[in-house]
């Protein structure tokens, strides 16, 4: 560094802990040098965000939250999607990154939520991380359900009407909070300018600032890692742990990788599948909001059906509440119950690689039943279905209320005193 | 305790191995022609003239405008020669002048705007390409309706079958099958001005449009997105090379 630029960097330094940061969260960073494949998630859910956060700028500038209807009969909203998709120069592109990145999103979060349940990333001492990230995906689904509705299409406005509906099957304030999310009695233009509200500015800052914890608290205590071994519990003589190396320039060039494999994929649905099957943009969601004409099936999109399923589950009513209400009860917990992983995990070892048949059978089932609830979730019910539901339901709260005895009778190996690295 | 465990989770196994069967049954079916549609300038192009002479007085496109025809291939001059018959200007949305609160006094249901309609249209039975051309094909004549037309998938419609002339007049008949459930064939009893392959065309033709209209997009999207998928292909060699070098002292 050439002496001028090294007096600007003082300069700076002594007014603002630049070098520091840079330093503390980056080039003396020590990440263990064992992360595999699973652990490209968390800095592409950092691009998602990004990715999100930019293309929404863009919307913002050409969306209208308006639900009445203009000269043609199309509410103004949707015509200024598709106002976006066709006259907008490179506004198709904008809005299928978006709309494409709705769906990235939850995929790339739930993998590298499995990621910390394969190693165990939730124990002490990064309980506090693990929380935050429960937080970020309880947000986010708040994000991506209010998103959902600004399109204003059939499915946009059904799919809010029986959501916010759910809450008024709680005990006496229910209906009054539902009339507050609505701002309306039904879903209606009071709904779609909160909800445009919330979206573009009150959530995302909520995310952000979760998402800085989520990354302050893990740098604070350090990485897991495959091994799930404490890498802090192995210095050289100058305090630097032996399996650890720099996050930067080792992990920057490694997630480049995992950035441009991530991007061609998902370039591959934004440019060749946008409607990703009509799973990430709903058939349905191509006819305007009609409020007189119910859809006979409204599915939520599919990042949400297993937790729709789990509700739709429950049909039993329970202490003089109806079934309605403990089905959001139970959906609700079925996210919640997340964070308490960290405490309810009694095994000797964290990762699974040491772990015993029990816990690797139990992770098994639990994954099964997830993808069955989520598969049952997009589809309309029928009594076949239910049971099915009812029955993967048990198996999602088993697997974690049942996790403190299963975990600990399982017959674990010993934890190695150094991570493995090829 | 253990092996109860152990088994307790076996049999958890073995019901999540039966449930897909069992969530798989029930749902009614659509069965679809599936739709032969095109790219071609010629067919796009007499699929407009089909839409603009026969579905744009009650429908609208509101957001296609006419000079948007470009893309298939028309110029300005045979836009406004062949495809506009009011004042309109080329640059004009494809309104239409009657209101949708009067069309849905007169018809029951206000005609719906077709920009999207093949987007709109399809499911888990087909394409939306595939429903409208099954649909355009499926008229047939039943004196219990008002318009004196039915539709075979889609019971009942608001719509008569403004294509008459081309197809001529099918009568539909239902026969039992031998579970019980029917099915319903078509029959041509009175030919119209096009043979039914000649129909079977035009409709193609006019389906092949209304795709193009739902995304105009949608060929341009498929271009770039190869160069796209090139040049992250070939950043994907770069940054793997990049990360291998760094690493190399990492063991």
């Amino acid at each position: 560094m050439t002496t001028k630029s090294q007096a600007v960097l003082n300069w700076i330094d002594e007014r603002f802990p630049l070098t520091s940061t840079w330093k503390a969260h980056l080039s003396e960073y020590y990440a263990p040098k064992n992360f595999n494949f699973w652990y490209f998630f968390g800095s592409l859910a950092l691009l998602v965000l990004v990715i999100q956060i930019v293309t929404g700028i863009f919307l913002v500038m050409h969306y209208k939250p308006d639900a009445s209807l203009n000269a043609s009969g199309v509410p103004v909203a949707f015509a200024s999607v598709e106002y976006i998709m066709r006259e907008v120069p490179g506004g198709w592109l904008i809005r299928y990154l978006h709309s494409t990145g709705a769906s990235a999103f939850f995929i790339v979060v739930y993998l590298h939520m499995f990621r910390g349940l394969l190693y165990g990333s939730y124990r002490k001492p990064r309980e506090l991380i693990w929380i935050f990230g429960t937080l970020i995906f309880l947000v986010l689904m708040a994000e991506a359900f209010m998103g959902y509705l600004l399109p204003w299409g059939q499915m946009s406005f059904w799919g809010a009407q029986v959501i916010v509906n759910l809450f008024s099957a709680i005990p006496v304030i229910g209906p009054d909070l539902s009339l507050v999310i609505r701002g309306d009695f039904v879903v209606s233009d009071a709904t779609l300018n909160r909800f445009f509200s919330f979206h573009v500015i009150a959530v995302p800052l909520v995310l952000i600032g979760l998402v800085v914890a989520h990354i302050v608290a893990l740098h604070e205590v350090g990485s897991n890692n495959p091994d799930g071994v404490e890498i802090k519990k192995k210095k050289d003589s100058t305090g630097k742990p032996l399996d650890g190396i720099p996050f930067h320039p080792y992990y920057t060039v490694k997630d480049i990788v995992g950035v441009v494999a991530f991007l061609f994929f998902f370039s591959a649905v934004v440019f060749f599948a946008p409607e990703g099957g009509g799973y990430f943009l709903e058939f349905n969601n191509f006819i305007p909001a009609d409020p007189l004409k119910t859809p006979p099936h409204i599915a939520p999109v599919w990042y949400f059906t297993p937790f729709y399923s789990i509700l739709r589950a429950v049909t039993y009513p329970l202490f003089g509440l109806d079934a309605k209400f403990w089905g959001v009860v139970a959906m609700g917990a079925s996210v919640v119950i997340i964070a308490f992983l960290p405490w309810l995990d009694r095994s000797p070892v964290k990762s699974i690689r040491y772990k015993g048949p029990i816990f690797k059978i139990a992770v098994v089932i639990f994954v099964i039943a997830f993808f069955i609830l989520g598969y049952l979730g997009v589809l309309p019910p029928t009594p076949g279905r239910t049971l099915v539901s009812q029955i993967c339901s048990v198996l999602y709260f088993a697997f974690f209320l049942l996790m403190p005895w299963y975990s600990k009778l399982d017959k674990c190996k010993p934890e190695p005193e150094r991570v493995n690295f090829k | 305790m253990k092996m109860r465990l152990i088994n307790l989770i076996k049999r958890a196994a073995a019901v999540l191995l039966f449930a897909p069967a069992v969530a798989m049954a029930a749902g009614a079916v659509l069965h679809l022609d599936k739709a032969p549609v095109s790219n071609d300038p010629a067919a796009l192009q007499h699929g407009a003239k089909l839409f603009v002479n026969y579905c744009l007085s009650c429908h609208s496109a509101s957001f296609m405008r006419y000079n948007q025809l470009e893309n298939i291939g028309l110029g300005e001059q045979e836009i406004r020669d062949n495809l506009m018959f009011t004042g309109e200007r080329v640059g004009d949305l494809m309104k239409i002048s009657m209101r949708p609160a009067e069309s849905k006094v007169w018809f029951g249901v206000a005609p719906p705007d077709l920009t999207l309609v093949a987007r709109q249209r399809a499911s888990e039975f087909g394409s939306g390409a595939d429903w409208l051309y099954t649909y355009l094909r499926q008229f047939y004549r039943d004196p219990a309706r008002p318009t004196g037309w039915n539709n075979v998938i889609f019971a009942n419609v608001a719509m008569p079958h403004v294509f008459w002339q081309l197809q001529g007049e099918q009568v539909a008949k239902v026969t039992q099958n031998a579970d019980g459930t029917t099915s319903t064939t078509l029959e041509l009893v009175k030919p119209g001005t096009l043979s039914p392959a000649e129909y079977d065309k035009a409709v193609a033709d006019l389906v092949s449009f209304l795709v193009w209209m739902g995304e105009p997009v949608a060929d341009k999207r498929k271009t770039i997105g190869t160069i796209v998928l090139i040049f992250l292909a070939g950043l994907f060699v770069l940054s793997y090379a990049l990360k291998k070098n760094y690493w190399k002292d990492i063991h």
